[in-house]
């Protein structure tokens, strides 16, 4: 697998999507840092668009990496390796370039300001951790959609949907489900329906450590539980981490039943 | 050697292989041809493990492949669309193969003989589909393996690269070689094919040597006694 | 002419006291060993000298002008018994004293300082800990509480007492007192004409700063951090702040100012930072607000109920959740000139103005006032877009509820 996630690595790190894609960070780091001169705003500002454009990347670039590595994939099938060895392998490979232009990206113009004598590192290597785990999440997705769908069209449109769901229409639903069943205790309900949406949780851990945590608890008890304590914290990352290895256990076990 | 017994496989509600039996001694070459469609690729790519029959054994040297993935350290496989990762440099696809499958190849003397030096710097996705074939070609052949399969090898050759690829064949097999070759040039498969099995529907509809189809069909032009062949069942 | 005048006759009267008035030395190895029976041996203005050590005295009734003058912080020890020190003449001052352990009771206030019905005095350099309530003035005038060190060790609301206490009490100066760990830091109650500056008051588990029916009051350059709430100003009249620090009241309903049936306040040059709630508004009027920072609070105002006639001028409101969240379409108040972080404007003819004019109520804003847990949807996509059509075109928020001169630069 790792020969495997080697080679896929070296090809995307070359691919000019992948300088564009760092490029694009490395510019909106120094942007935001140099006309803004004020750190917590671009922590803020960054964690819009990560939420946001991470995971549409990570779907995008997944789907059509794979549709696109189709027949290297099966001049690999014919090779003496393990099928989810090559999957997994890609699928990493992938994965592991998305980050590394977003951690290099934004690492450099944050560590060239001076981030390290700054106390707002904590924040910014929480947004650089949650940035991670959306592009394994959302990858990991798309390879999912791409490997379930032979035609092309159909793949892509059905990962820009799910890009479209998870970033705003599911918001949508739970803001109308919020509304409709106001005279109900809901913050059992809110937190939970916030677990099942990786941006909606990405989201409330960064806003979790932005000191937004007691502006969140000004609802009640569960909020402030939750919020509150190393709880919430707790519980935010270790669901992160389920998403992140359903669709991978979901991608080995489809790849093993494939015909190619 | 390669048995396969009651081979079925269908995709959603197509089904492409309908009870194949076939046996393959070690040794020679033979053809798979077939009309569009009759799932000559298909059984190939169960050979290889790329497609999972629905029912039926595929046993190479006595052994089951089901599930299995070390076995095809014996086998070669050039297929059909040469298409690779765009970004990595010839020498640096060449590289990586010889690196997965880490075996003592004859790299070097490939490119040689295909004239590809001066294409080894150069990125995948800048070199023509003959080149690319070419390159694709140099893959197949570096490594000494017992069993070949060649899906459609001469796509996109020029005339000298296909009589190098016809030496190179010749020369394989003198070594007691197994080659399994599609193709869709009748003249090329009349040179080297020792054995033609003939794919119809999903099922062997015949199976022996070029005289013996010959003979079958009253026909003396290789060609035509395939075509007959065809339209006999339609 | 006039004060040089005054100085001297001032001077004058000091010689006179000093000419008449004696010094008694208290100690454990002095003459005089109790503090109450230096009291009842002291004639008016002497000086009584508390020389270092432990007191173990309580109910101590100063009944006649002295000066209880603490040298290196003596311990009087109420050993919680009930109130240490209670003042009812005038002109008295204390100065320099270390009071602990004042008894806690659910039937009376006692304080480790009262004073009842006197003027003049001067409270100062005193160390109040292990406290009930720390010092009460009760229908007192003319005073000063300067310089004081009141530290509680309060948890509960019910069984705590306030730092300083001004019950019915006028013409006070509070100033440089540090109070924290009580209930209330400072609580006026009917309270007029009180000077409050240089204070700090911190962790205290109900209000920093908290005014009940008191009017023309003004505080200065104090500082207000992490208690329950900040200020609270309630049923007062023409109450002026300026200058004052309110930081990291964060919590539940937690709020740097709870401005309730206020009216003619003017609040000035006030920083507010880090609180869930900057100010928070109910059925106040006429109330100017200007030159104040909002910084990183959940909601820079918050405002309920009927507000009139209220001003916003020249404040900087900068990275707040909400800048400013109302309850109701109506709106009768002005906010001009601010500025505005989130403001997203032009300023063509460079004039430093804002050419369009930005509106401070989000339509979240007025979602997680109907629906508090859709708080957790802040900063989500969803929430951006409908803000932006709520901006174009106002649905639920007051329409006329804008800055029309929105300023490009920090005030």
């Amino acid at each position: 697998m790792f020969k495997i996630l080697k080679y896929s690595f070296y090809d995307l790190i070359r691919s000019r999507w992948s300088y564009v894609y760092f490029l694009f960070y490395l510019l909106l780091g120094f942007v935001l840092l140099f006309l803004n001169n004020d750190l917590s705003k671009a922590v803020i500002t960054l964690m819009n668009i990560i939420i946001i454009l991470v995971p549409l990347i990570g779907t995008i670039f997944g789907v059509m990496y794979f549709y696109n590595s189709r027949e290297f994939t099966e001049l690999l099938l014919a090779q003496p390796i393990k099928r989810t060895s090559i999957f997994l392998g890609q699928y990493f490979g992938v994965a592991c370039s998305l980050s590394l232009s977003l951690i290099l990206g934004l690492g450099i113009p944050f560590a060239l300001y001076g981030l390290f004598e700054s106390n707002a590192i904590f924040d910014f290597s929480l947004l650089l951790v949650t940035g991670t785990f959306l592009t394994l999440i959302f990858t990991a997705m798309a390879f999912n959609i791409a490997i379930s769908n032979e035609n092309k069209i159909m793949g892509f449109g059905y990962s820009v949907l799910l890009w479209l769901f998870m970033a705003v229409i599911y918001d949508g639903l739970f803001l109308m489900s919020l509304i409709l069943f106001e005279e109900y205790p809901l913050d059992n309900f809110s937190l939970l329906a916030t677990m099942f949406n990786p941006i909606d949780l990405s989201r409330t851990l960064i806003l979790l450590k932005l000191d937004i945590s007691a502006l969140l608890g000004y609802t009640g008890a569960v909020f402030k539980k939750f919020f509150g304590t190393q709880l919430g914290l707790f519980i935010s990352i270790s669901m992160l981490c389920l998403w992140t290895l359903a669709p991978i256990f979901r991608l080995a076990w489809k790849a093993k039943r494939k015909d190619f | 050697m390669i048995q396969i017994q009651e081979l079925h496989k269908r995709f959603s509600k197509n089904k492409v292989l309908i009870g194949v039996d076939l046996e393959i001694q070690n040794g020679g070459i033979y053809a798979i041809l077939g009309p569009n469609g009759s799932g000559k690729t298909t059984l190939i790519k169960a050979i290889l493990g790329m497609v999972l029959p629905n029912k039926g054994k595929i046993h190479l040297n006595q052994k089951d492949i089901k599930n299995q993935w070390k076995y095809r350290e014996n086998i070669e496989y050039l297929p059909q669309i040469a298409n690779f990762p765009g970004n990595l440099k010839v020498s640096e696809l060449i590289k990586m193969i010889i690196d997965l499958r880490s075996k003592p190849s004859s790299s070097d003397e490939l490119i040689q003989r295909f004239g590809l030096e001066p294409f080894l710097d150069k990125k995948l996705n800048t070199l023509s589909g003959g080149t690319k074939q070419k390159v694709n070609l140099v893959l197949t052949f570096m490594f000494d393996s017992p069993l070949i399969i060649l899906d459609e090898p001469t796509t996109g050759l020029d005339p000298i690269a296909l009589l190098t690829l016809k030496e190179l064949i010749a020369q394989e097999k003198k070594k007691g070689k197994t080659f399994l070759i599609t193709s869709h040039i009748m003249q090329f498969v009349e040179e080297v094919a020792d054995e033609i099995v003939y794919l119809l529907e999903g099922q062997i509809y015949f199976k022996g040597t070029i005289e013996e189809l010959q003979n079958l069909t009253h026909k003396t032009n290789f060609e035509h006694a395939i075509a007959a062949l065809t339209a006999q069942n339609v | 002419m006039i004060k040089l005048g005054n100085l001297i006759l001032v001077l004058i009267v000091l010689q006179m006291h000093l000419a008449y008035s004696k010094t008694i030395s208290i100690c454990h190895d002095c003459d005089v060993k109790s503090i109450q029976k230096g009291i009842s041996m002291a004639v008016d203005f002497d000086t009584l000298l508390i020389k270092k050590g432990t007191y173990k005295e309580f109910n101590i009734v100063i009944d006649k002008p002295l000066t209880l003058l603490g040298q290196n912080y003596p311990i009087v020890d109420g050993e919680d018994q009930g109130e240490i020190i209670r003042i009812i003449s005038d002109h008295v001052t204390i100065d320099g004293l270390f009071l602990i352990n004042v008894g806690t009771s659910y039937t009376s206030d006692h304080a480790a300082i009262r004073v009842v019905k006197s003027s003049f005095f001067l409270i100062q350099n005193v160390v109040l800990e292990k406290l009930f309530f720390g010092i009460y003035l009760e229908k007192s005038d003319h005073g000063k509480v300067y310089h004081n060190k009141i530290i509680g060790d309060a948890i509960d609301e019910y069984n705590s007492g306030n730092g300083i206490q001004l019950w019915y009490s006028k013409n006070i100066e509070i100033d440089r007192n540090i109070v924290q760990g009580v209930r209330d830091g400072i609580y006026l109650e009917f309270s007029d004409n009180i000077t409050i500056n240089n204070n700090i008051s911190s962790n205290n588990l109900r209000y920093g700063l908290h005014f009940m029916f008191s009017n023309d009051d003004i505080y200065t350059n104090n500082t207000f951090k992490n208690n329950g709430a900040g200020v609270a100003v309630m049923f007062s009249k023409r109450i002026k702040m300026y200058q004052n620090q309110f930081l990291e009241n964060w919590g539940t309903a937690a709020y740097g100012m709870l401005l309730k049936e206020i009216n003619d306040a003017e609040i000035s040059g006030n920083t507010f930072k880090e609180n869930t709630i900057g100010i928070n508004i109910e059925g106040s009027n006429r109330i100017r607000y200007t030159n104040n920072h909002f910084v990183n609070n959940g909601w820079a105002i918050k405002v309920l109920g009927a507000c009139y006639s209220n001003t916003f001028e020249h404040n900087n409101f900068l990275y707040n959740s909400f800048d400013i969240s109302y309850n109701s379409k109506l709106n009768d108040n002005v906010f001009n000139e601010n500025y505005w972080s989130d403001y997203t404007g032009y300023d063509l003819d460079d004039n430093g103005i804002g050419d369009v004019p930005y509106r401070p109520v989000k339509l979240f804003s007025y979602i997680v006032n109907r629906t508090p847990e859709t708080i957790i949807l802040l900063r989500s996509l969803f929430m951006d877009i409908i803000d932006f059509s709520e901006k174009v075109s106002p649905v639920f928020t007051p329409d006329n509820l804008m800055d029309a001169r929105p300023l490009m630069k920090k005030i």
